[in-house]
């Protein structure tokens, strides 16, 4: 089994050999290795899209905006992504982003699963039927477990999800009245001993 | 009296680093200092009359268990090289997490000796492996089997039985992510996995030896003298294998150099210091003359650094005892201001190191911050604006942007992994092929030509359009705003330049592991020493600390 320092590096290196700069090649090696860590198949996914790079061009998308359409073949997922890395904390305005067409979607995941940790927010990515909540980068809870190459994604949708509880206050009451069971009613005299006890506070 | 830290534009100079000596922080001595409690013991120990087998030792703490597994083999002489493209070696080893099942160790048998072309796994914490030195081994088992101890000095000239060619660790050739690893509190400090694997392996080479004498001549043969055996470290052979580690990992280098730092700034902070801690310092400083008078080289280089050092210390020496008053306040400010006016930059170091030894209370606590979160500290702050990051190179970069880079000297060398064994090297751009495969290591170079991109970027731009158009420079605004953050983190130097020393990289390095006896074979490559002087493995639990300052007793 690779190491994910293996993973890092190897990656990173056959980044800069398909043309990325330095700075761009070590963001896919921290990239493939989140990948691979959540058990997604980065390496499968990157290899294949560094030969289909040999024949073909893709777009490059440097400003992200709500509605981001492809002129002739899809877009670089790396480029895309590494825009909406550095954009992304002017881009959460937005509420939803779209997509029409990356290449390789699972490369452009991970830089999603990493502005989430930057934001604060957890984001949910669309990539045609496929759905990946992005947990601040500490996770990702999906409906997608192959291990598979995903050449294109037509439709991509990025949703940044406010961050709210996901229960009913009922919910919550009811749970706090139970752990209430745990605590001790205190005399008075312990009261009267606390911290701050017996000072005015206007001091 | 407050005392600031030293200036990064000072200390981060390479004839600077490349002056720095072990000391208390040094890894190789916290390592000690962290396993001495631990149960030190010979598992497994099946080697044939000549020494070659199996072996395995341990240190275990509650359920905690670290293993070394040995391998020794027969080499033909004309296949032992101490180079990296070497492919045999006399033994190889791994250091394995917990206790090794009778199928793990031959699984490794295949593995461990084929080093770089084997594969490991997550149960591997450490891999390495070493060459005899022939001419001492064989002295040593003759004199051994005589019945008699081996010459001592040709034992001290050499220093050691073993010396290893790499240590690897951190998810090399499959082995264990320090991810796995990282939060056991007894490897907070750096490379502590690496140590514990020399330290054994140096246990390995006297069993070895020892019974190998025993097997020749069964009757009459002796044991090699404990005084002796504490007297042999490890030797070892860096290139530059190791010269870029310090320029990819910025945190972790800030890190050590901000506690050595730390370190001097409060002990030259105490006002009154005890009769005790000057003495110990005073003893040190005198103890520690021997490892210089010791310290062979061929390397001219290396000889008139030792003995511009020589030179200094008795200058220094007749200084405290003559004209020095230790009833003062603040005595080891005034030394160290005394050493900064009046002694080169290898003494000054030489001194702070041992400046450290009374203070346990102070370096202690500084020990378990040399680790670093690296991937905390590896996005970019984008909403940054352009006018902050300019002043940052501008306030930490100052001299690297006086460099003129249209200048050839300025531009000579470019740093490139060699095709054959994935190794870093360094050559002259204008006379060797590859410079268009450069590695991202001329970060002098790089922060000027990003100096020069934000001179002409509007100033309240932010980062992430200063990026759209300015990726190739992406590298280099990633590691400014480290530098922000970290100010120790880079070296104030040009490393693609002319009078690029690299061995002054690798002595950085080699400092912090403890590494003793610095020996250059050419401006790339050099030998040292680790572990010689130091206690055995069953005589930790009551060591003195200051063994190091003990290697020839």
């Amino acid at each position: 089994m690779k190491s994910l320092s293996e993973i890092d590096t190897t990656s990173k290196r056959a980044s800069r050999a398909a043309g990325y700069s330095w700075g761009i090649s070590e963001e896919v090696g921290k990239n493939i290795r989140i990948l691979e860590m959540f058990g997604l198949p980065g390496i499968k996914n990157l290899n294949d899209y560094y030969k289909r790079k040999k024949e073909r061009k893709f777009e490059n998308l440097n400003l992200i905006s709500a509605d981001n359409k492809t002129v002739k073949s899809e877009f670089c997922p790396i480029i895309a992504g590494t825009s909406f890395l550095d954009q992304s904390r002017f881009l959460e305005s937005l509420k939803e982003i779209k997509f029409h067409k990356i290449a390789y979607p699972l490369l452009f995941l991970p830089f999603i699963s990493r502005a989430s940790e930057i934001i604060g927010k957890r984001l949910l990515l669309k990539l045609d039927e496929k759905e990946f909540l992005l947990n601040f980068n500490n996770n990702i809870y999906s409906n997608f477990l192959k291990n598979e190459i995903v050449e294109v994604a037509s439709n991509v949708i990025v949703e940044f999800v406010e961050n709210s509880d996901s229960f009913s206050e009922r919910d919550w009451k009811e749970l706090y009245k139970l752990s209430e069971d745990t605590f001790v009613e205190e005399t008075e005299s312990l009261k009267q001993s606390g911290a701050g006890a017996g000072l005015t506070d206007n001091d | 009296m407050k005392v600031e830290l030293r200036n990064p534009n000072i200390v981060m100079k390479l004839s600077r680093l490349g002056s720095f000596h072990q000391s208390k922080l040094s890894f190789l001595r916290s390592f000690l200092k962290e396993f001495k409690d631990w149960k030190y013991k010979k598992d497994l120990f099946e080697l044939n009359e000549f020494g070659y087998g199996t072996a395995v030792y341990s240190f275990k703490k509650s359920t905690r268990v670290y293993s070394l597994i040995c391998f020794a083999n027969e080499l033909n002489k004309k296949e032992r090289s101490d180079r990296v493209i070497a492919t045999k070696w006399d033994a190889a080893f791994t250091l394995y997490d917990g206790v090794p099942s009778k199928r793990d160790i031959d699984r490794l048998r295949n593995e461990v000796p084929k080093q770089e072309v084997g594969r490991l796994s997550y149960k591997e914490l450490t891999l390495s492996r070493a060459n005899k030195s022939v001419r001492v081994f064989e002295h040593v088992v003759q004199s051994l089997s005589d019945g008699k101890q081996p010459d001592i000095e040709l034992l001290s000239k050499v220093g050691y039985l073993y010396r290893t060619t790499a240590v690897y660790g951190s998810g090399k050739f499959g082995l264990a992510d320090r991810f796995r690893i990282k939060n056991r509190e007894e490897i907070y400090g750096p490379f502590r996995l690496e140590m514990m694997l020399v330290y054994l392996v140096r246990q390995f080479t006297f069993d070895q030896v020892n019974h190998v004498a025993k097997q020749k001549n069964p009757r009459k043969a002796v044991t090699l003298d404990l005084e002796i055996c504490r007297n042999l470290g490890i030797g070892n052979s860096t290139g530059l294998g190791m010269a870029p580690f310090i320029v990819n990992h910025p945190t972790l280098l800030n890190n050590w150099i901000y506690a050595r730092e730390t370190a001097l700034k409060n002990i030259r902070e105490i006002k009154n210091v005890k009769p005790d801690d000057s003495e110990l310092f005073k003893t040190c400083l005198k103890k520690s003359i021997k490892n210089i008078t010791s310290w062979n080289t061929e390397s001219k280089y290396q000889q008139k650094k030792i003995n511009s050092l020589l030179n200094d210390l008795n200058k220094f020496i007749q200084f405290i005892e003559k004209d020095f008053d230790y009833s003062k306040e603040f005595v080891f400010n005034n030394i160290y201001q005394w050493a900064e006016d009046n002694l080169g930059e290898e003494c000054v170091e030489y001194i702070i190191s041992l400046m450290m030894e009374p203070y346990d209370d102070i370096v202690n606590p500084l020990i378990n911050q040399m680790s670093s979160e690296e991937e905390k500290y590896f996005n970019i702050p984008t909403d940054r604006t352009v006018a902050d990051l300019r002043e940052i190179l501008e306030t930490k970069y100052q001299e690297i942007l006086k460099i003129d880079f249209s200048k050839k000297k300025n531009n000579q060398n470019f740093w490139f992994i060699s095709k054959n064994k994935e190794e870093p090297r360094f050559a002259n751009r204008f006379e060797e092929n590859g410079s268009d495969l450069e590695q991202p290591l001329a970060i002098a170079r790089d922060i000027k030509k990003l100096y020069e991109a934000l001179s002409v970027a509007k100033n309240s731009s932010t980062i992430d359009k200063f990026l759209i158009n300015n990726n190739e420079l992406r590298h280099v605004v990633r590691r400014a705003f480290i530098i922000e953050k970290f100010p120790y983190s880079e070296i104030q130097d040009n490393i693609i330049g002319q009078s690029l020393i690299p061995i002054d990289m690798l002595r950085l390095k080699l400092s912090f592991f403890g590494a003793l006896k610095f020996d250059p074979r050419s401006d790339k490559w050099l030998r040292i020493c680790m572990f010689q002087g130091a206690p055995l493995p069953d005589e930790l639990k009551n060591y003195d600390a200051q063994w190091v300052y003990n290697s020839l007793d």
